[in-house]
């Protein structure tokens, strides 16, 4: 498996302007949607997810939080990415009560949960890696943010 | 040599597929490491009631408001990597009790 094979330039948005989580959520549905990767009600399933299970995710450094729902809103896996201008208020998923400013955004579509298994594996070494989360939010553009995974994954091999 | 009872241990998370897919493969790793062999159901945090009569104990990564009487383990530290190998630890000894 390749992560790349799931992180797409067009799927990917950098130094992303937002006030809220939700708009965080509109964008990348947005290039979910318009690519084929997930159907119309896969927003109302990130949204409703969310305020039940939140997915802040508290690090050592830059936040992150990892936004899914159900495998029938999607269509075919890939993780959308939002590097953030100034960070978002999530919940924690450790905790519902506690505020996490999350810096980057991975909202996933999955459409099964054990073929995915590798994918799942290797994104959450991805956001323990801090230098990588540090170069990511430094990217420009989609492209530089593909290359830098693409890199990324080729150093995990050797 | 006395043989432990196989545990089956409930994994849940909000979906039901993605951080529990995680933390069911690191329990799994974690297990075969020290040669345990366990049962593993994944399902997600509203489906818990209908399991849990069938858990020896639950591991999840959300807050858990009803565990229903099983012991239950926070596992988000296999996410975040923050904490890792005490929730590992700590899941080891519940499956070798």
């Amino acid at each position: 498996m390749k992560l790349t094979e799931f992180f797409h330039k067009e799927l990917i948005v950098t130094n992303l302007q937002a006030n809220n989580k939700e708009e965080v959520f509109e964008v990348l549905f947005n290039k979910l949607l318009e690519n084929g990767y997930v159907k119309e009600s896969f927003l109302e399933g990130i949204m409703t997810r969310e305020k039940n299970f939140p997915t802040g995710l508290l690090l050592n450094g830059n936040n992150v939080a990892i936004p899914h729902t159900d495998p029938e809103h999607v269509l075919k896996p890939a993780i959308a990415v939002a590097t953030l201008s100034k960070p978002v208020v999530f919940k924690n998923m450790a905790n519902p009560q506690e505020d996490v400013n999350v810096n980057i955004v991975f909202m996933i579509a999955l459409n099964a949960a054990h073929s995915q298994v590798e994918l799942l594996q290797r994104l959450v070494e991805m956001i323990q890696n801090e230098n990588l989360l540090e170069e990511i939010l430094k990217a420009k553009g989609g492209d530089e943010v593909v290359k830098i995974i693409e890199s990324y994954q080729t150093l995990e091999k050797e | 040599m006395v043989s432990m009872r196989k545990k089956t241990i409930l994994v849940a998370c909000g979906t039901g597929i993605a951080t529990s897919t995680v933390v069911t493969e690191k329990i799994l790793e974690a297990a075969k490491k020290e040669n345990l062999d366990v049962n593993i159901i994944q399902c997600k945090v509203s489906e818990i009631k209908s399991y849990a009569e069938d858990a020896d104990f639950i591991v999840t990564t959300t807050i858990l408001k009803d565990s229903f009487g099983k012991k239950s383990i926070n596992a988000l530290p296999l996410i975040t990597g923050i904490g890792e190998e005490q929730v590992l630890k700590e899941i080891i000894e519940e499956i070798k009790k």
